[in-house]
């Protein structure tokens, strides 16, 4: 029973640490002005982070904003409401549904590519070697990354939107033949952009500071073997998608849920 | 050893987890020489190149650079120590977004603020004195073990420190590049009168560069001296490492319960 209250006990300190240590690398990456190089290389991970995810991510906005619009007609037709579809993809996108499937396709995609490559500079002794040349790695290799992160998940969050409401207006209006003034019409007058657009992008950013900050963290804190390596990049995107799911329960409570 | 040596090293203990790997280790690295530190594998000594280079912390003791405190430094003066120093690592550690002459301007480019043509000057002579000058375009993974490491050395040497650590220069290295190597230590050590100290447990390569020899085992020094003085040395565990005798006082096994026994005891276990 004592040896349980121990491990238990252990455990907690560990997860205290694990917390502490990311919290410190966080703010030492973060922090400080970027010199003209550090502005080419964030330029650099924008493109490996954010330009080489734009495509997986349209994609998946195109169709979800698809199916949002089918599902929603067939069931606002029932009650005459299909005038209010560009209503429910918009909002459904905007509050909900972009940050958070855009966040889970980016750690899927960027995050664990975050992890692995981080995590071979490790185990190939780049870091430690960048160490001794006398230029600390957090501020060469992380911090780029980092901001990469920060910046590029808000735009993605932005295209998905946007091709989302598109591909509703598609199905939508095209196809089942819903009238194009009172799609984009009651979309307009429903849509409140400091309140849907504005959260949603908060939220967005929560996301991606919680993502990207897993991501390479992981990576620089991992064992440097294949194992370690495999294991952290599967923990970045395990962990990164229960953070975005349970956050942005508690973000909607407090922004939509009348709690604030 | 004239003048006061360039790294000295005082009652450094260090473990890592439950294994003590150091329990008093003293060292007195001679300014402008080569010095070895040997040693049989899993005795520390690349443990002890990154507490010398403060990339770890001992637990007890101090390692001093030209009189500098080397774990007593801020963040920042450690970072301006390290621009004094190479560090060779036993697996080249070259970036590999780089190509081979980007990873030699690397400690200029974040270093100084030289002209790109005076970089790429230093850089080509820095190439030309491992004889890679040619290979300049290609990208790590295209290098053979070889010469990603005289890359690495080049690159080690690029900011022309005072101190270089070499982690294992031989390891792994055919015949050709390991005399290729060899010649390169000790000629880069006259030529720009560095320090160096090189790991190793190759003990022919390493004897005939060094002018100094450390033998640490059991987290200690177990003798020091010149190379002529440890090949003659009488002390059974220095004899048995010089030589290279497969057993003695550090036993070939690993250790077990008895043989005899281990054979004969029955059950379904291992």
């Amino acid at each position: 029973m004592i040896a349980r209250v121990m491990r238990l006990g252990r455990r907690g300190c560990d997860l205290l640490e694990a917390l502490g240590r990311a919290g410190i690398f966080v703010g030492q990456s973060a922090v400080g002005v970027p010199s003209r190089e550090g502005w080419a290389l964030w330029l650099r991970q924008m493109h490996f982070v954010g330009v080489l995810s734009l495509a997986i991510v349209l994609v998946s906005g195109l169709f979800i904003g698809m199916v949002l619009s089918l599902q929603g007609y067939t069931i606002l037709v029932d009650f005459g409401a299909e005038q209010a579809l560009g209503q429910m993809v918009a909002l459904s996108l905007l509050r909900e549904l972009a940050p958070v499937v855009a966040a889970l396709l980016f750690a899927g995609r960027a995050g664990s590519a975050l992890t692995a490559e981080i995590g071979l500079m490790k185990a190939t002794e780049q870091l430690t070697s960048m160490e001794m040349i006398g230029v600390d790695p957090l501020r060469r290799v992380v911090a780029p990354r980092l901001w990469a992160g920060f910046v590029s998940l808000p735009l993605l969050t932005i295209g998905f939107s946007v091709v989302g409401i598109y591909g509703g207006y598609l199905v939508g209006v095209e196809w089942l033949g819903v009238f194009e003034g009172s799609y984009w019409g009651n979309m307009q007058a429903s849509v409140a952009f400091i309140g849907d657009v504005g959260n949603g992008m908060v939220k967005s950013l929560v996301f991606a500071v919680v993502v990207t900050w897993i991501a390479v963290f992981q990576g620089y804190d991992l064992v440097p073997t294949s194992e370690g390596i495999s294991r952290a990049t599967t923990r970045t995107v395990v962990y990164s998608s229960l953070a975005v799911l349970g956050l942005d329960f508690v973000l909607t409570a407090v922004m939509f849920g009348g709690l604030s | 050893m004239s003048d006061t040596p360039f790294v000295v090293v005082e009652g450094l203990h260090f473990s890592r987890g439950d294994t003590e790997i150091f329990r008093g280790v003293d060292m007195r690295i001679p300014r402008g020489r080569i010095t070895a530190i040997m040693g049989p594998s899993g005795t520390g000594k690349t443990t002890l190149l990154k507490l010398i280079g403060g990339q770890l912390s001992p637990d007890a003791g101090r390692v001093t650079i030209d009189g500098e405190e080397v774990h007593r430094l801020s963040r920042k003066a450690l970072f301006a120590l390290r621009r004094r120093m190479g560090m060779l690592f036993q697996s080249g550690a070259l970036f590999s977004d780089l190509s081979v002459f980007e990873n030699v301007a690397f400690p200029l480019r974040v270093h100084t603020d030289l002209p790109d043509a005076m970089v790429r000057d230093l850089v080509l002579m820095k190439l030309e004195a491992v004889g890679l000058r040619g290979a300049r375009e290609l990208m790590p993974a295209e290098l053979s073990g070889g010469m990603a490491r005289r890359v690495a050395l080049a690159r080690a040497i690029a900011l022309d420190p005072e101190l270089i650590l070499y982690d294992e220069p031989f390891v792994g290295q055919d015949p050709i590049s390991m005399g290729v190597l060899v010649q390169l230590i000790k000629r880069l050590n006259q030529a720009l009168g560095l320090t160096s100290i090189v790991v190793s447990h190759d003990i022919k390569e390493t004897l005939t560069i060094a002018d100094y020899v450390y033998v640490i085992a059991d987290g200690q020094v177990m003798a020091h001296g010149t190379p002529e003085s440890l090949d003659v040395d009488q002390d059974p565990r220095v004899s048995q490492f010089v030589h290279g005798e497969p057993d003695g006082p550090v036993p070939f096994h690993y250790p077990a319960v008895d043989y005899f026994k281990d054979i004969l005891s029955a059950g379904g276990g291992r």
